[in-house]
C-alpha cells in the first residue's frame, strides 16, 4: 500500500505530510536533505506504527517557510505546531540528522507534547576536542561518502526522478540544505545541552557506528543529559544516515522501543 | 572616463608549491605561512604604491575588503584608507568596501566611513559589497541563507543614520538599536556616493537602477569573461527605462605596461602566473553555501546553461575560467600587456565596448615587486591615461563621483611623507 498525502498548516506554514501503517502515531522529521522522495525506512517502520513524515520548513514539501524563521526557537516553534497540526501532539517524536536538533528541542521546551522520543544522529551537540564535520563546506562529490556507508544511496535520494522539474529539483535541494543551515550554521550547536535536562520522557538514542558527521560519542552526553530514561543502541556498519544504509535495523530498533 | 589604482593587497611569497600542497588559498589558509615581519614590509610597500599612484595622477585608489586569505590582506580596508586620507591630497578613496552584513551593528560602518569622508575633506566613495562567501560565510561564520536580507537591512540603517538629522530608533529585523546618532557625520551630502560590486544578478542590477548606485564588475577573469555581464547590466538598464551613463558602471581590468611589446610579455609573465596560479587556488568546498545564492539567481543560471553553451559554440566566445599558463592568461584576456599605445587602445575599445566610465586597474598583481609596480603604474599614468581622459566626458556626466570641500577650506595636512613620484 502506498502512503498518502496530504497538506496542514500552522499559523501561516504550509508542509506536507507522508502517512503510512496503523497503530500507535509517530511524527517523524527526516535527516539532512529531507524526504525528496520515500524511503523504504519509513515502510518498515509503518509495519509498527502510523508514520508521519512530517516536512519542515525549507525542505522538500516544506515550502518557503524557512525565510521566514530566524532563529533555533522559531524553528522549533514551527516544528511543535506542526506536530500538533498533523495531529502527533503527544505522540512519539523521531528526528533524524538536522531533524533531530529541532525534535530535541521541542522534547525539551514543551516536554508534556512528546510521548516518546526517537533521536538518530542528532545534530546539535559540539565538542571542541571531537567536533562535528562541517556538512556544507563540502565538495559535492565527497558528500555521498560523508552522509553514508552505502556507495550511492545519499546520491540517490538527492537524484531527481523521472518526472521531476529539470529546473526546480535542484533549487529544492539546494533549499533544504540551505534551510537546515539557517538554524545551525555555522558550527551545527544549539547548546541544547543546557535544556538536555528538561526531556522527561522516555528516550531512544539510535547512532550510525561509523557516522563521519556527528560523532558517536556524543550519545554518551545525551544519555548523561535527558532526564527521561535513555537507551543507546549503535546502528552496526552504517553512516550518518542510517536510515539509508540500514533502513531495517533502524526500524526494528524503533519498534521494540514502541513496544517497550 | 574615471581611471581608478586598485590594490588587493596579495601575499607576496607564497610558496612555489603552493598549489600542489595547500588546499586553499582562502578560509583554512595555514598560518605557518604567514611571516608578520614579511608582512611589515608588504604592508609598507604596498601603501607606498597606493600613494605612489595618487602622485601619479590617477582618480582615484581603491581597497578592498577580504578575511583568511592570501591574495587580500585587508579585513579592514578603513585602516588603510585612514592612512591614505592622510598622505593624499585630491585623490578620491574608493573603498570597495564594508561587507556591511558583517557588522553589528552595521552603525560601525556608517561611523567610519563618515570618519573618513570627514578626515579626507569628502572624497570618499563607499563601496557596500555582500561579500564573497569565502570571507562572509566561512570565514566570519555568516549565516548564508540570511545573509542578503541581512545586508538589506544594514543598508537601510546606514543611510538612515548618515542622513536622519534627530536620533533615531532602529526597530529591524536582525538589528535593534534604540539610539542611532552617529557622530561624526559624512562630509559629502546627502551621503558618500554608493557603489556596489556585485557578480551579475540581475536583482542587483535592478537595485542599484532603483537606488541610483554604480554597479561594479569586479571580475579576476578580464573584459572577455566580463562582456556577457556588463551587456546583460545594460540590457536590463535599458529596460528599465534609465539612460547608458557609463558612469553607472565599473569594471576591474588586470593591466601590465612596458616600453616595449616583449618586455611587457617577459616583465609580468611571473606575477600573473603567481595570482592565476596561487592566488585563485580556492579550495571548491568554499564556494557554495547553501542559501548564498538566491532562488532566482540559481534558477537563471540553471535555465541559461544550455543556452549559454549553444551560444559560445556559435560564437567561440566561451572563456575558460582556469587558465594558469601565461600565455592563456593573455589569450583569455584576464590581463592586458603591451607597449601604452596597444594598452591605450585596447583599453579604449573595451571601455566603449563594454560602456564602463569606471575602469578599476589592477597595476600591481601577485608578486609583483614594488619596483615594477611603480614602474607600470608610472607609464600608465604618463602615457597611457592621456590617451583615456576624454572618453564619455563630452557627452556624460559621473553622477556618482565624490563632490570634496574646496580645495581653500581644507586641512593644511602635515603628515610627513615622501614625494613618491619624484
Amino acid at each position: 500500500m502506498d502512503h498518502s498525502e496530504t497538506t496542514i498548516s500552522a499559523h501561516g506554514i504550509e508542509s506536507r505530510v507522508w502517512r503510512k501503517g496503523s497503530g500507535p502515531k509517530l511524527a517523524y522529521l527526516a535527516g539532512f536533505a529531507g524526504l525528496p522522495k520515500w524511503i523504504p525506512m519509513l515502510d518498515a517502520l509503518a509495519a509498527h506504527c502510523e508514520v508521519n513524515a512530517i516536512s519542515l520548513p525549507g525542505f522538500p514539501g516544506g515550502g518557503r517557510g524557512h525565510l521566514q524563521l530566524d532563529s533555533l526557537f522559531e524553528f522549533a516553534l514551527a516544528t511543535h505546531d506542526l506536530v500538533a497540526a498533523a495531529g502527533c501532539r503527544g505522540a512519539t517524536l523521531m528526528g533524524a540528522s538536522v531533524g533531530g536538533a529541532l525534535a530535541m528541542e521541542v522534547a525539551a521546551i514543551w516536554p508534556d507534547s512528546v510521548g516518546k522520543l526517537v533521536l538518530q544522529s542528532p545534530f546539535g551537540l559540539y565538542d571542541d576536542a571531537n567536533p562535528p564535520t562541517d556538512p556544507w563546506a563540502q565538495r559535492g562529490d565527497k558528500v555521498d561518502a560523508l552522509m553514508c556507508e552505502t556507495e550511492g544511496a545519499y546520491n540517490a535520494l538527492i537524484a531527481a526522478h523521472g518526472n521531476a522539474d529539470a529546473v526546480e529539483w535542484p533549487i529544492e535541494t539546494v533549499r533544504a540544505r540551505e534551510a537546515s543551515a539557517r538554524y545551525l550554521w555555522p558550527n551545527s550547536a544549539t547548546h541544547v545541552e543546557k535544556r538536555l535536562g528538561r526531556i522527561v520522557c522516555p528516550t531512544l538514542v539510535l547512532w550510525g557506528e561509523k557516522d563521519k558527521v556527528q560523532p558517536p560519542a556524543y550519545a554518551g552526553a545525551l544519555r548523561d543529559g535527558i532526564s527521561g530514561s535513555v537507551t543507546v543502541e549503535t546502528i552496526a556498519g552504517a553512516g550518518h544516515m542510517a536510515e539509508l544504509d540500514r533502513p531495517d535495523a533502524v526500524a526494528n530498533a524503533v519498534a521494540r522501543f514502541l513496544k517497550g | 572616463m574615471k581611471l581608478m589604482w586598485f590594490h588587493l593587497m596579495p601575499y607576496t611569497e607564497l610558496p612555489d608549491d603552493f598549489r600542489d600542497n595547500h588546499p586553499s588559498v582562502w578560509v583554512d589558509i595555514h598560518s605557518s605561512l604567514f611571516d608578520p615581519q614579511r608582512a611589515h614590509h608588504m604592508y609598507n610597500d604596498f601603501m607606498d604604491e597606493l600613494e605612489f599612484a595618487a602622485d601619479c595622477g590617477f582618480d582615484a585608489i581603491c581597497v578592498n575588503e577580504h578575511h583568511s586569505n592570501g591574495y587580500g590582506l585587508m579585513p579592514s580596508p578603513n585602516l588603510i584608507a585612514s592612512s591614505l586620507a592622510r598622505r593624499t591630497k585630491d585623490t578620491k578613496l574608493c573603498v570597495m568596501g564594508n561587507s556591511i552584513a558583517l557588522y553589528n551593528p552595521p552603525t560601525r560602518v556608517a561611523e567610519e566611513f563618515a570618519m573618513l569622508d570627514c578626515i579626507s575633506g569628502g572624497r570618499l566613495i563607499a563601496g557596500f559589497p555582500v561579500g564573497s562567501p569565502m570571507d562572509t560565510c566561512f570565514a566570519l561564520g555568516q549565516n548564508p541563507s540570511m545573509l542578503r536580507q541581512r545586508y538589506m537591512e544594514a543598508h537601510d540603517l546606514i543611510i538612515k543614520a548618515w542622513t536622519e538629522k534627530d536620533t533615531f530608533a532602529f526597530n529591524g529585523r536582525f538589528n535593534q538599536q534604540r539610539y542611532v546618532n552617529i557622530w561624526p557625520r559624512p562630509v559629502q551630502r546627502p551621503h558618500p556616493p554608493v557603489w556596489v560590486p556585485g557578480g551579475g544578478s540581475v536583482e542587483t542590477w535592478q537595485w542599484c537602477a532603483e537606488m541610483e548606485y554604480v554597479y561594479c564588475y569586479l571580475s579576476y577573469y578580464g573584459y572577455k569573461a566580463g562582456m556577457q555581464t556588463m551587456m546583460g547590466f545594460w540590457h536590463e538598464m535599458k529596460r528599465i527605462g534609465k539612460d547608458m551613463n557609463p558612469y553607472r558602471a565599473g569594471f576591474l581590468q588586470f593591466v601590465g605596461v612596458a616600453e616595449t611589446e616583449k618586455e611587457a610579455y617577459d616583465l609580468y609573465r611571473e606575477p600573473a602566473e603567481y595570482f592565476y596560479g596561487r592566488c585563485l587556488h580556492v579550495d571548491p568546498r568554499f564556494a557554495m553555501p547553501p542559501g548564498y545564492t538566491t532562488e532566482a539567481t540559481q534558477r537563471a543560471g540553471i535555465e541559461s546553461q544550455v543556452g549559454r553553451a549553444a551560444k559560445e559554440q556559435r560564437t567561440n566566445i566561451a572563456v575558460s575560467k582556469s587558465a594558469r599558463e601565461y600565455d592563456a592568461i593573455l589569450d583569455n584576456g584576464y590581463v592586458i600587456t603591451g607597449t601604452p599605445d596597444q594598452v591605450a587602445e585596447r583599453l579604449r575599445a573595451i571601455a566603449k565596448e563594454m560602456n564602463v566610465g569606471h575602469l578599476m586597474l589592477l597595476l600591481q598583481f601577485g608578486n609583483m615587486s614594488k619596483q615594477l609596480t611603480q614602474y607600470n603604474t608610472k607609464l600608465f599614468a604618463e602615457k597611457v591615461m592621456p590617451q583615456l581622459r576624454d572618453l564619455f566626458d563630452d557627452e556624460w556626466e559621473d553622477h556618482w563621483w565624490p563632490t570634496p570641500m574646496a580645495d581653500a577650506d581644507r586641512a593644511k595636512v602635515s603628515a610627513p611623507r615622501m614625494m613618491a613620484a619624484e
